[in-house]
């Protein structure tokens, strides 16, 4: 099924729960559809953070059925490391037209060519997303972002509210992070001030897959296994690309994988896999034995507290 | 590695675990995660690494749930974090509360959403103070069940009168606290007995293991009560509809706070109280011909009437009166107390608005369940406060429904949380389960 297909309005009569059994997706369905309202409901300017990353498409998804037949009252901003995998940009724009959707990109490149930001040694770009990232709130007064960020991804993350409050300066303070009780949430802020919305809080890896399978969602095809040329680097295999070049004793392979997360190219790694269906990677995912910040992020690995430093800088 | 677990038609349970430190909690936790197979690889290197690092003779799961580095830096305590693990039958959502005597507000925010509470005590030193406060908040908000896990067995030779003695006090605390029903399990989470495999080191238990309790547990919505549906967001999409089919569309979004509707049914809208019936009940995968607590749908009601955010479609036979003075229990969660006079917005279901604190009629003595006169909440009280709203709301007594009956406490300026309301209710003290903490205390101070 492709995303032009109404996948939505043309779907059957809904499944018939018995009272009070709600099935695991069906109740995070319900919990995000919800967040997405009151959030929308209470603040003035959302906008939902879309990478093309399969999180960002299924967030996108639940905003579709949040609002249906309404169209998503938000646009999306998506911040371009420059690092892309053309099969993720072909897909955003694809999506943005087929939606008619608003779409705002801040490009890390253009802070690099007038010498806002510079490259990091290792050539990262990941980290480099935070400063465009605050600019463009701060042009557009973006007063709320919505974000695919789980708690099961890594530990900052799990002590992340699901509206969780950023200063002026887009900083992530722990002591000011609010209780969250029932399911009341409070977006207030001053004026200024931000609340990063993240309605996946609660799914996992592997409840994101059971739903991309459930709903039929189209991913793009770098999540799918392929045939590619990488190289091995920190024990992961990265492509040969424009952004990501074998240094010298890295052997160059054709390999058959696919990506369990889709980053800056230049530090994404893949994971080796037959994986050619939704339903070979559900298999996958349920079996794996590395967690996939582990599995597929250079940048995660570089200190224990490295995903709690970007946090409080205001990164996603 | 185990076959894969796919929960495909799994439920979801969510649990928040109570306790303190020396009770072996952050163990337990981890002990959980590691023998559902829930612990990934790296995660486990990285807690051998530092396991290691720390001089430790074994690997230490406590580490598995260990703090964030501003915390450790700071010294302060992010109220609660959140861990996930699945079994074939039911996959979970644990709120791990750290559990300092004064971190009320820690285990009051897991409990608000918990299905199940469970709570640690160490088998050596029995029911403590902080175990009979975190039972009384698991009653207060009432959390529909309750497990014990009897810790450290193994530090008492998995002796059954230690374990016997332990499980009978902390049921005569509960009855008490008018907690029908807890379960109890002796448990090592160090050594993992009874966890999530029933141990052969107690011969003499022949109750389920920890695991086995929770995979068990019946996951309760408020379905037997009346139906309502705070109105969330109003869909009416004219011109810019999905499909042209749509431009005159006009629904009603919300999640059913309690209750079942079918299409039908006959309907009031409140506070304006008009009747009406449910035309619809839509989702976007299509028509439902009913929904229940729990769901986000949209209703399409049979006329035309004025609704807006805020509003309440109510079941006409039960409706709510509205109300403009609340009498609640109050859990302070902020640093700065609350005192009498003091203006807050209160933020109830969709709707929100201003009040004054009119009276607060007393703290409670969580230790011997009395009422202490007080002139102000501070972090960590709970206390009964009388409000005057700006305009009435639609609430319900907390013991009838968790949904309708829990507002929040909100500072206009800040926009801070400063606390946890629960609407009182009148009943009588022998409902069992339905009986709310507030109606135990005698409040005649």
């Amino acid at each position: 099924m492709t995303i032009t297909e109404e996948i939505i309005t043309e779907a059957p009569i809904a499944q018939v729960h018995t009272p009070g059994q709600l099935s695991q997706l069906d109740a995070l369905e319900s919990e995000a559809i919800h967040i997405f309202r009151e959030v929308t409901a209470e603040l003035e300017r959302p906008v939902m953070l879309f990478s093309g990353g399969k999180d960002s498409i299924v967030m996108l998804h639940l905003a579709r059925k949040a609002f249906w037949p309404a169209p998503v009252p938000f646009g999306l901003l998506h911040v371009d490391t420059g690092h892309n995998f053309d099969e993720v940009l072909a897909y955003r724009d694809r999506v943005v037209a087929d939606l008619k959707l608003r779409l705002e990109v801040a490009k890390v490149q253009d802070y690099l060519d007038d010498g806002r930001l510079s490259e990091r040694p290792d050539g990262t770009r990941n980290p480099l997303q935070t400063q465009p990232l605050l600019d463009a709130i701060e042009e557009h007064r973006y007063d709320a972002l919505y974000g695919g960020g789980r708690r099961d991804e890594e530990k900052a993350r799990a002590k992340e509210r699901i509206v969780s409050l950023r200063d002026e300066f887009g900083q992530w303070d722990p002591r000011r992070q609010r209780p969250e009780l029932w399911n009341l949430y409070n977006p207030r802020h001053r004026a200024g001030e931000h609340v990063r919305v993240f309605p996946l809080s609660n799914w996992t890896e592997l409840d994101v897959w059971r739903y991309i399978e459930r709903e039929g969602i189209e991913l793009p095809s770098i999540y799918y296994a392929h045939e590619r040329e990488v190289f091995r680097r920190d024990g992961m295999w990265l492509a040969v690309g424009p952004y990501s070049e074998p240094r010298e004793g890295e052997t160059v392979e054709t390999r058959r994988v696919r990506y369990r997360t889709v980053g800056d190219m230049s530090c994404t790694g893949a994971v080796e896999s037959d994986a050619v269906s939704v339903a070979d990677v559900i298999v996958e995912v349920a079996a794996t034995t590395v967690t996939e910040r582990g599995a597929t992020r250079a940048d995660d690995r570089l200190s224990e507290a490295a995903m709690e430093d970007r946090k409080k800088e205001g990164y996603f | 590695m185990s076959t894969p677990t796919l929960a495909q038609n799994g439920t979801l349970l969510r649990l928040a675990t109570a306790g303190s430190v020396d009770d072996g909690k952050s163990t337990l936790v981890g002990r959980l995660l590691h023998d559902t197979k829930n612990v990934l690889a790296d995660q486990l290197d990285a807690v051998e690494r530092v396991s290691r690092e720390r001089g430790l003779s074994g690997t230490d799961l406590a580490l598995l749930t260990d703090g964030l580095r501003a915390e450790r830096e700071q010294g302060i305590t992010i109220d609660v974090a959140y861990r996930y693990f699945a079994t074939a039958e039911r996959s979970f959502i644990l709120a791990d509360c750290p559990g300092h005597v004064q971190y009320t507000r820690n285990t009051v925010t897991g409990s608000s959403t918990a299905d199940v509470i469970v709570l640690l005590i160490d088998a050596r030193r029995g029911v403590l103070e902080q175990t009979r406060r975190h039972l009384a908040v698991a009653a207060l908000l009432r959390v529909p069940h309750v497990v014990v896990a009897v810790n450290k067995i193994d530090l008492t030779e998995f002796s059954r009168s230690v374990y016997e003695q332990a499980a009978a006090d902390i049921r005569a605390v509960g009855i008490e606290l008018g907690v029908a029903e807890i379960l109890t399990v002796p448990v090592s989470a160090l050594l993992g007995d009874n966890i999530v495999e029933p141990s052969a080191n107690t011969p003499w238990y022949d109750g389920p293991s920890l695991l086995e309790m929770l995979v068990e547990l019946p996951v309760t919505s408020e379905t037997e009560a009346g139906f309502r549906l705070p109105v969330q967001y109003v869909l009416r999409p004219q011109g810019a509809a999905v499909d042209p089919r749509y431009s005159e569309y006009r629904g009603y979004t919300g999640q059913i706070a309690s209750g079942t509707v079918t299409v039908g049914d006959e309907v009031v809208v409140l506070p304006s109280g008009r009747k009406t019936a449910v035309a619809g009940i839509d989702t976007a995968d299509g028509e439902l011909p009913r929904a229940f607590a729990g769901q986000s749908v949209t209703l399409r009601l049979a006329d035309d009437v004025d609704l807006a955010r805020g509003d309440l479609i109510s079941a006409a036979a039960d409706a709510p009166e509205p109300a403009q003075d609340l009498d609640a229990m109050v859990c302070w969660l902020h640093d700065r107390p609350l005192k009498q006079g003091q203006k807050v917005l209160v933020k109830h279901t969709t709707k929100t608005v201003q009040a004054i604190v009119r009276d607060i009629h007393g703290l409670l003595d969580l230790e011997t369940m009395t009422p202490q006169p007080t002139e102000r909440l501070e972090l960590n009280d709970i206390g009964r406060v009388g409000l005057r709203l700006g305009s009435p709301i639609l609430a319900e007594d907390y013991a009838t429904s968790r949904r309708t009956g829990a507002f929040l406490l909100i500072d206009a300026q800040s926009g801070d949380t400063l606390g946890a309301g629960m609407v009182r209710g009148q009943q009588a003290f022998s409902e069992g389960a339905a009986v709310q903490l507030s109606s135990v205390v005698n409040w005649d101070i």
